[in-house]
């Protein structure tokens, strides 16, 4: 039964046209999404403490604001609808279609659970981005100042919804969910998920390196040429840990039977109905951006 | 019991194993049968090719497999070739922190149990019971980025259980744990060979520390009553001995210490001279604070504090053993005496002879003057080769100190002897032995001192994972340099060695230095000489208190005892103690 979890009818990334791909993620999930379902019975189905049936926050996103439910919601949803706007904003330049979406992505923040570090550390670099961007076609551009607004725009409201779907998932989720929902190949999914895990090993290797430099007497003292020598003996060590780390977590996988053979999944990615209505309405949003445009006479489609 | 199912038997016949790109065998020709259900511990020489034995067994080694190599000879178990059975073997190695895949704890159970395709309930079934059986005290969603060592590895020993396996490896599974999280792992370790029915194969590098026995006679009970059966395999070769371990011990026990193997009683006993007469303290930190690094980028939470104004010293001639659980503090502690990192709090200050050369804070000194007066050992040894060949690894220090080819040839021949690297001149650091690396790690900190040596010489975990001859030539040489005057100061979690070796213990706990305990009579008068020189200000202006605090410097009789040594001038203390005093 297992197995019987994982989607059957599933796929709808790879559906060569938006119109169908909107269709087959806004149907009723066809009783093929377990989490929630009537079917999905007993308690014995899952952790007992990395489930919710009853709206309360799992104990992952504990901590948040009742209100914060970006980050309760499926991975698969959040990164769809991203997807969604991507292709949608892409074909357009004007100012308008993507201020619209922009908006609404906006209008999201406050559900994305994000505290104020958190929100200035992404948003500070993003906004950079646009403005730059926007400054650039300004200066340099030869379309005029609504051509530059709609350039800075469109990428915002383009990066947006993707970062604010990586930042709100928990990647052991987007995995599952990756893999549950979406049929992505299952191995790479998990081995990404484990080599997130040895990131920070990764840091602190780094900082040992530099200090086990200057305990061989070694430091850059200003000199640009020696501190690239340095860091390029720094980056062979990490490079030779980092393979030999690897080759140990590869071992210890495939000692624990990853090496082949069909999996089952112990968790569940559960598909709500909050997660078709987030996809059905990045669609809404998005129609509605270009009919507002095209209404208002501002709709521009991107020319070579 | 979960690991159920019954035990798996393996046969080997003629078996060999050579990894690629080598031209040595690492086994060969080895015969050995282990029944269902036995316990068998596996010892032999570090390089004896246990670990390559273990991963075999699991089904690493053949073609698919992530060991690639030559392999000769026959290995099945359960009468097929090893790794077809998936999920009949599971195997627990020494450092968790590359065993952990997933980042909740829970999930990270169900790993091998997704993988074997068992059904979801009977996967949290397992999940929980593997956990009890462990005595993991947290919740599934636990993160197991959150847990200690000791912690992590009871998880890995939870995964492996939670796959039901016949045959249960443990490669040195408590190497890599302090004593508090080893001692927790030999629990359960000890629950699981009584009770599980799986066969187990078990390599202990220290098994008298392994099996936790107090006295030798006692480790060798304690092995006895742990394991049926102890095969001993040699480098390159076969099995050398096998059966019970009193027997194994007591025909063969000089013999294998003889080839570095250690045998429960038999540790080494290295020639040292006991320290005369304890020099002037050459380091000095005050009231130090100290942060871990912190999460890395703009989001990486600030680090914990793990020192809370620690005082210690390190005195010429002495050698001084910082102990204490993992995450103590103990490295940092190390880090900021060596000069190598900077206290957030209090000061690092040279004293003595080294303050002749400059009395500025030592984690300001440029870095080649730091090295040649303060040296520094890492636990990884490869973290500090910088050069490409084991004879430049040696003179890259006296050709920076403007020492002419001719001088810098014969240091660098010394010290390859000194070091029996005499054979190894030409090769590259990285693919020297664990052992072999060790000494070239100590060698090249040797080679940057002033004068043979630098004045401080600063080791993590030196003997960590040695065999005992390179544990012997390590603590002879560490000794030499103790008897030159010089201090030595090691963080290590190694019972031989604080026996053998250290004058004075700074235990530290929780980011405070407690219970700092003299070890020998030199620790002891050093303990005693500090305490009367208090007054003279060598602690930081902190003498006054110690003067005044009752039962100070007239009860001098009680400091050769352990607890007094260290409760009176030890060269450690915590502020929190200090400031306790003050207010008493």
């Amino acid at each position: 039964m297992s197995t019987a979890g994982a989607p059957r009818g599933a796929g709808p990334v790879g559906a060569p046209a938006r119109r169908r791909r909107a269709a087959e993620v806004d149907a009723p999930p066809r009783g093929r999404q377990p989490g929630g379902g009537p079917h999905d019975g007993s308690a014995a189905d899952r952790p007992p403490e990395t489930e919710d049936d009853h709206g309360a926050p799992d104990s992952r996103s504990g901590g948040l604001p009742r209100r914060a439910w970006l980050p309760r919601a499926d991975p698969a949803g959040k990164l769809m609808a991203a997807v969604l706007v991507t292709a949608g904003l892409i074909p357009v330049v004007d100012p308008v279609t993507s201020g619209i979406v922009l908006a609404a992505g906006l209008a999201l923040l406050p559900f994305a659970g994000l505290d104020r570090a958190r929100m200035l550390a992404l948003g500070g670099p993003l906004v950079l981005m646009g403005a730059s961007i926007g400054f650039v076609n300004l200066v340099f551009g030869e379309e005029g100042p609504v051509a530059a607004l709609g350039a800075a725009v469109r990428l915002l409201a383009i990066a947006l919804p993707s970062l604010l779907a990586a930042v709100t998932s928990d990647p052991t989720d987007m995995a599952d969910s990756l893999v549950q929902r979406l049929r992505m190949p299952e191995r790479p999914a998990i081995a990404v998920l484990a080599a997130l895990r040895l990131v920070p090993l990764l840091f602190e290797q780094w900082r040992t390196l530099g200090r086990a430099r200057r305990a061989r007497g070694l430091d850059a003292g200003g000199n640009p040429a020696r501190a690239a020598a340095i860091f390029a003996g720094k980056a062979f060590a990490l490079l030779v840990r980092s393979i030999r780390t690897g080759i140990l977590l590869a071992m210890a996988m495939d000692a624990r039977g990853f090496a082949g053979g069909p999996r089952s999944h112990a968790r569940l990615s559960a598909w709500r109905a909050r997660d078709t209505a987030l996809v059905a309405s990045a669609a809404a949003v998005l129609g509605g951006a270009h009919a507002v445009s095209a209404a208002v006479g501002t709709w521009a489609p991107l020319t070579f | 019991m979960s690991a159920g199912r019954g035990g798996a038997r393996v046969a080997l016949a003629g078996w060999g194993w050579r990894h690629s790109g080598r031209s040595g065998w690492s086994l060969r020709g080895v015969d050995l049968v282990v029944e269902p259900g036995e316990r068998v511990l596996l010892l032999g020489a570090s390089g004896a090719g246990k670990s390559t034995l273990l991963h075999a067994m699991a089904g690493l080694t053949g073609d698919s497999g992530a060991v690639s190599g030559d392999e000769e000879g026959r290995l099945l178990v359960d009468g097929g070739p090893a790794g077809a059975a998936r999920g009949s073997v599971a195997l627990v190695s020494q450092d968790p922190e590359t065993q952990l895949v997933m980042a909740r704890s829970g999930d990270d159970v169900a790993f091998g149990p997704e993988n074997l395709g068992v059904e979801r309930a009977e996967i949290w079934a397992r999940v929980r019971s593997a956990l009890e059986e462990v005595g993991f005290g947290y919740g599934l969603d636990r993160p197991t980025a959150a847990l200690s060592g000791g912690e992590k590895q009871r998880l890995v020993l939870a995964g492996a259980l939670a796959m039901r396996p016949r045959l249960l490896l443990l490669d040195e599974p408590t190497a890599n744990l302090d004593r508090g999280g080893a001692e927790r792992v030999r629990r359960v370790l000890g629950h699981l060979l009584r009770s599980a029915e799986a066969t187990m194969v078990l390599v202990e590098h220290r098994v008298a520390e392994a099996v936790g026995g107090a006295s030798a006679g006692e480790a060798g009970e304690a092995v006895a009553a742990l394991v049926d059966r102890v095969v001993v395999v040699e480098p390159g070769g076969g099995v050398i001995a096998d059966g019970a371990p009193s027997a194994v011990f007591a025909d063969q026990g000089a013999a294998l210490a003889a080839q570095g193997v250690w045998v429960p009683g038999r540790e080494p006993r290295p020639r040292v001279r006991p320290t005369a007469r304890p020099g002037p303290a050459v380091i000095e930190a005050a009231d130090c604070t100290a942060r871990a690094p912190g999460g890395a980028g703009p989001l990486g939470a600030p680090g914990a504090e793990v020192l809370h104004g620690v005082d210690a010293a390190v005195h010429a001639g002495v050698a001084t053993a910082l102990t204490g659980p993992n995450g103590a503090g103990k490295s940092t502690l190390l880090g900021l005496l060596a000069g190598l990192d900077a206290p957030r709090g209090g000061t690092v200050v040279p004293r003595g002879r080294l303050a002749e050369t400059s009395t500025r804070p030592l984690a300001s000194w440029p870095a080649r003057r730091l090295a040649r007066h303060v040296g520094t050992v890492f636990q990884h040894a490869e973290d500090q080769f910088v050069t490409g060949r084991v004879r430049d690894e040696l003179a890259f220090a006296p050709r920076r100190a403007g020492l002419g080819p001719r001088a810098t040839q014969r240091r660098v021949d010394e010290l390859l002897g000194r070091l029996r690297l005499t054979g190894l001149a030409e090769v590259h650091p990285f693919t020297l032995s664990g052992g072999e690396k060790r000494r070239l790690s100590v060698a090249t900190a040797l080679s940057s001192g002033a004068s043979h040596a630098p004045d401080v010489l600063l080791l993590d975990e030196p003997t960590f994972g040695q065999d005992t001859r390179t544990w012997a030539d390590l603590v002879e040489l560490l000794a030499e340099l103790r008897s030159d005057g010089r201090a030595v100061v090691a963080a290590t979690h190694d019972p031989v060695l604080l026996d053998r070796f250290a004058d004075v213990e700074v235990g530290l706990k929780g980011g405070y230095a407690v219970a700092p305990a003299a070890r020998t009579r030199a620790g002891a008068a050093l303990a005693a000489g500090e305490r009367s020189a208090g007054s003279d200000g060598a602690d930081g202006g902190s003498g006054g208190d110690r003067g005044s605090r009752p039962g100070g410097p007239g009860t001098a009789d009680d400091r050769t005892s352990e607890t007094g040594g260290g409760r009176g001038g030890a060269p450690c203390r915590s502020r929190s103690e200090r400031s306790g005093r003050r207010r008493g």
